[in-house]
């Protein structure tokens, strides 16, 4: 009985101490929280990848409680991963209308494969991009491009980038990318672009085309080090009818805010340094054949024309400069 | 084609594979000692040992991790041959294999392979069988086979006794540096693994740190606790596994802290640790429980103690 | 022997062009002199397309105060100022110069003469210094100008003169010695003179005993306030810091610079280039380059002039061998991968080290087995296994707490590891990031005590 009773006593004892430590603690160390923050944390995803610009979820619930109070609206925060619906969400939490962001993705801008781009050199380091980068200029004579060892696979939190084998380039998985911009970070050569997923936000399946290249070398260098490199001859500029795209240091770029996703500049790049998804894929092919169709028939034409000239040229020997130009002219589209 | 890599260029060629390979022949004079001195008991329960050691290794990387199998690196075989020198010569084959499986399939491979394991895993392996199997792990042979053959207490017992004032004669030193005494398979010896020690430094394997604080801080604390007693001290110093651990357990890479100022703490404690459970446990060994306990504490020394900093003055 | 406190290796020495003569190398028909050969800012280009230069003219000003001048090491005419590559591929700006003849400004004094007498005071000793365009020679290219003017709360006591040559194969600071040892004791004279300071140390190590007793010779016979260190041989025994400590056993301060010891260190080949620049007049446009390598044939010491092609020194040395594996500007420990030979000659090219293809690969990295082989060789004291794992998961602040910032990327710890882990590939990816918060702590710390005063006042 009396050892039931002391043990009944000295556990009571060390519980009340301890409750009251814990109480005290507790009180000592309070820290005040908008219950706000909890409720907008509760609706961000949760994936702490740092893709809105914060440390994590926690961080960015904070920033949009405070954005609030200070002006009235969210202004640029964004969780890309959970894209309008969240940020819908976060808005009514916190009493405001949404204003509804183009979901973006993550496009890799280098399409120097194994076949189109030799190696140089070997890398013999530690397999990680940011070391190979930092050692010398690349394995091939492009000091532009993808690197291959796969700092972007490894930054990627939601198994949304991979390396391809066969062309040595990630590919980004158009379902799983969020368009944090991990990989886009990790990437010691900014290969990575985070871009506007689709050109039409309508569209079933994303259209989008981009210059899957960043070599600003000069177009006969950058030639040299890839075949399917960028070399800046600005056709895409003169085909795009929406002003879309810009040629500066040797290298193309596309506006995605101009870009409607027409296919033109893609059928028109003589490397095939742009690229599209499938839909816009499927425009070009077409858009293609009716060149190759035209060409074909240009040809004919200059045959037919050289034929004639030919014949006039056996009654006179004036015309033969004529007829060595269009003789050129299907050579230099070849190039 | 070039290859390019950062500095430096050139490489010591020393390798994972030829420390292993030192340690094995640094182990070398203990094991033929343990021929000479227990027979064909010794060979039988060394070669189980690290057959099973590599075994296991290989069974587990091969089938449960599905990596290439690391046997290669010899760690496993070095496993084998301290997990033996830590058992008596006459041990059953089926519990060596049960010690051989907690070493490798436990300490070593659940935490990750060579280079992450907290515990050494030969040690691990005799705590395990030592409290698991308490009567065959204490029965030492005194004389040569495997079988049958006649048992007695360990010097280190007797010289529990005698300390507690029981009438019983204690080994002389002489005995005791030669290995001409019973006890586990490879501990016996003091000179034989001594001469390994040597070699050991001598190919820069290890550095002295750890069996110099070890030794000298169990000879400190053994004439302290041992009524200061400078021959029952050096005695505890040659007898038991005292040798065996501060050079071949003690200085396992794993196991023990980075660098030399943490190495001296670790081995100072063990020392200590040793002698209070010689003298004031329940074991009359302790060398194994006190390595043991300073694995676990290697984290918190790497955490705590650097290294000699340079250009950095201590305000 | 004196050495360094702490850490160390010791790789095989392989000094195979060790008694080889110093060759003048031959005069290519065109030259391309890049216009980054120096620590700090490039230079930038003061010549054009047709300009004519003769040997000596500038054809670079310094792009800033860490800059340095560039002259022409050949006469003829200007072909093009484009872009090379420098040693890692990575394009630099270089002035293209087609060689006519060998006309030499007339200011040069090119008798073989050797001036003793030192005319310049102190100041017009680092303006010639500047205007000759000489960097430190060792390898880091720092410019010498800004060394020789140190912060005023300095105390300067002695000039210590790096002739170490801890990097293995190369042998170009050893020929140096050899050839020029007069020389080199009035150009640390003069360097005593621009700093201030009487006394001054020839740090040598242990395995050129020639040169020891060479310039222990040489320095008594009428220089004795220099006197000849003999070094035990440790690698990195000729880092600036690890130097110091051996020389005259003092730390130089985390964080602060070597001059806080009171030593001035200059690399012995830095020296011979202030005494040319000083004495003679002449601007940096030549240096001794060790070609070395198991497989080259002839391992030579050249003296080629600046922008003459690496390939054509590897020629002169019979030629790029098939089963090379690797070229490297500098020396193996410390020296920089060439992905190819296209480069040219630079003023921090030391040496020119070829190896065979088996010798090039790197082995294959197991786990860290914890054996603390790499703690034990860091010369400054550093757990190199944390900080590449540190490094490797970006924890910046624990690899700040394991003191990143001091490490001298010597490549000790990635030589000793026998694990072959690649440490030093990840401590330097790590280090500067850790400089970097550091460096915008400090501006931070600034701004905010420069707003404390302005709100005092």
């Amino acid at each position: 009985m009396n050892v039931i009773l002391i043990a009944l006593i000295a556990l009571g004892a060390i519980g009340l101490i301890g409750s009251l430590l814990l109480y005290l603690v507790a009180k000592q160390f309070y820290v005040y929280e908008d219950p706000r923050v909890g409720q907008v944390e509760e609706a961000l995803p949760g994936a702490n990848c740092g893709g809105c610009g914060f440390p994590g979820c926690h961080g960015m619930a904070d920033a949009c409680v405070k954005a609030k109070d200070a002006k009235g609206e969210l202004g640029d925060l964004f969780c890309p991963v959970g894209g309008n619906d969240v940020m819908a969400q976060v808005s009514s939490l916190l009493g405001m209308e949404a204003a509804a962001a183009d979901p973006k993705i993550a496009v890799v801008r280098c399409n120097g494969n194994l076949c189109s781009r030799p190696k140089v050199a070997v890398f013999d380091g530690a397999k990680s991009c940011a070391i190979a980068a930092s050692t010398f200029s690349g394995e091939t004579g492009c000091a532009f491009g993808c690197v291959g060892l796969g700092d972007c696979v490894k930054a990627c939190q939601f198994d949304a980038i991979h390396m391809n084998t066969e062309t040595g380039l990630p590919e980004v998985d158009e379902e799983k990318c969020v368009a944090c911009g991990a990989c886009a970070k990790a990437c010691p050569k900014f290969v990575i672009e985070i871009r506007k997923k689709s050109a039409m936000a309508k569209a079933p399946t994303a259209k989008r085309v981009w210059v899957s290249c960043i070599n600003k070398d000069k177009g006969a260098v950058a030639r040299k080090a890839c075949n399917n490199a960028c070399i800046g001859c600005g056709k895409c500029q003169k085909v795009c009818k929406f002003d879309a795209i810009t040629v500066e240091n040797n290298l193309a770029f596309i506006d995605s805010e101009k870009c409607k996703a027409c296919g033109m500049c893609v059928a028109e790049c003589p490397t095939g340094a742009i690229h599209a998804t499938e839909p816009v894929m499927a425009v070009v092919e077409k858009l293609k054949a009716k060149k190759a169709a035209d060409a074909a028939k240009a040809k004919e034409e200059a045959a037919k024309k050289a034929a004639e000239a030919k014949a006039a040229a056996e009654a006179a020997p004036a015309p033969q400069p004529v007829a060595e130009k269009v003789a050129e002219a299907p050579k230099a589209e070849k190039q | 084609m070039l290859n390019v890599s950062l500095s430096p260029h050139v490489h010591s060629g020393n390798s994972t594979r030829k420390c292993m390979a030192q340690v094995l022949v640094a182990l070398v004079p203990a094991l033929l000692w343990s021929f000479y001195q227990f027979g064909i008991g010794a060979l039988i329960v060394t070669l189980s040992s690290v057959a099973f050691c590599v075994l296991f290794e290989f069974l587990i990387t091969r089938f449960l991790l599905k990596t290439p199998t690391t046997v290669g690196d010899l760690s496993a075989i070095v496993t084998g041959v301290l997990l033996a020198f830590n058992v008596p010569s006459n041990i059953d084959i089926w519990i060596l294999a049960i010690g051989a499986l907690f070493a490798i399939g436990v300490a070593k491979m659940s935490f990750g392979g060579l280079g992450c394991n907290i515990f050494n895993p030969a040690l691990a392996g005799r705590i395990f069988l030592l409290i698991a199997y308490p009567v065959q792990m204490t029965t030492w042979p005194t004389e040569a086979g495997y079988a049958d053959v006649a048992t007695g207490a360990t010097p280190l017992a007797l010289i529990g006794q005698y300390v507690n004032g029981a009438d019983v004669t204690i080994p002389s030193i002489v005995d005791c540096l030669v290995g001409n005494t019973g006890g586990s398979l490879g501990e016996v010896s003091a000179i034989a693994l001594l001469l390994g020690g040597c070699y050991l430094l001598f190919r820069k394997t290890i550095t002295w740190h750890i069996p110099v604080s070890v030794l000298l801080s169990a000879f400190v604390f053994g004439f302290l606790f041992f009524g200061f007693d400078a021959k029952l001290a050096v005695e505890e110093l040659l007898c038991g596994g005292m040798m065996l651990g501060a050079i071949f357990m003690a200085t396992d890479y794993v196991s023990s802290p980075m660098n030399s100022r943490g190495q001296l703490l670790y081995g100072v404690c063990i020392g200590f640790l040793t002698m209070v459970i010689r003298r004031y446990g329940a074991y009359p060994e302790g060398m194994s429980f006190a390595i043991f306990i300073m694995n676990a504490f290697t984290p918190l020394i790497n955490k705590y103690v650097k290294p000699q900093r340079f250009g950095v003055v201590k305000k | 022997m004196k050495t360094f406190k702490l850490g160390g290796v010791h790789p095989a020495a392989n000094k195979l062009s060790d008694k080889a003569p110093i060759v003048v190398a031959e005069v290519p028909a065109l030259v391309a002199i890049p216009m980054a050969q120096n620590l700090g800012a490039p230079s930038k280009a003061i010549v054009a397309k047709g300009d004519k230069v003769k040997v000596g003219t500038p054809i670079g000003e310094p792009g800033g105060f860490l800059s340095s001048f560039v002259h022409s090491s050949v006469s003829g005419t200007v072909d093009k100022v484009d872009v090379v590559e420098d040693a890692t591929g990575k394009k630099v700006p270089a002035v293209f110069i087609k060689v006519e003849g060998d006309e030499w400004e007339e200011s040069i004094d090119r008798s073989k003469d050797i001036v003793k007498e030192i005319k310049l005071e102190k100041q017009e000793i680092i303006d010639r210094v500047k205007a000759m365009g000489i960097v430190g020679m060792g390898g880091a290219t720092f410019p010498t100008q800004v060394k020789l003017t140190p912060p005023p709360t300095a105390k300067p006591e002695c000039v210590i003169i790096n002739a170490v040559e801890c990097e293995p194969y190369l042998t170009s600071d050893h020929s140096l010695m050899l050839a020029h040892p007069e020389e080199i004791c009035i150009g640390v004279r003069i360097l005593e003179k621009a700093m201030g300071v009487k006394k001054a140390y020839i740090g040598i190590e242990a395995n050129k005993p020639d040169a020891i007793e060479l310039m222990t010779k040489t320095a008594a016979a009428g220089y004795p306030e220099i006197e000849i260190v003999p070094l035990k041989l440790k690698y990195p025994q000729g880092g600036e810091k690890q130097l110091i400590n051996a020389v005259i056993g003092k730390d130089v301060p985390s964080g602060g610079l070597p001059i806080a010891t009171g030593a001035l260190v200059q690399n012995v080949g830095t020296a011979f280039a202030v005494y040319e620049a000083v004495q003679k007049n002449k601007p940096l446009i030549e240096r001794i380059v060790t070609v070395t390598g198991k497989s080259i044939k002839k391992p030579s010491n050249f003296l080629a002039r600046l922008g003459v092609p690496i390939q054509n020194l590897i020629e002169a040395a019979g030629g790029l061998p098939d089963d090379t594996g690797k070229v490297i500007s500098g020396g193996p420990m410390m020296g920089k991968a060439m992905p190819d030979t296209n480069s040219y000659m630079v003023k921090g090219c030391s040496g020119i080290l070829v190896m065979r293809n088996e010798e090039a690969r790197r082995k294959e990295a197991s786990p860290c087995i914890k054996c603390g082989k790499c703690v034990q060789a860091c010369p400054m004291g550093l757990q190199p296994l944390f900080l590449a794992v540190y490094s490797e998961k970006n924890m910046l602040d624990a690899a700040e707490e394991e003191r990143i910032y001091d490490c001298i990327e010597c490549g000790s710890c990635s030589f000793s590891c026998p694990a072959n882990r690649p440490l030093l590939d990840w401590i330097r990816q790590g280090k500067p990031k850790v400089m970097g918060i550091l460096r915008q702590r400090a501006a931070e710390a600034k701004a905010k005590a420069d707003a404390a005063k302005a709100a005092a006042k």
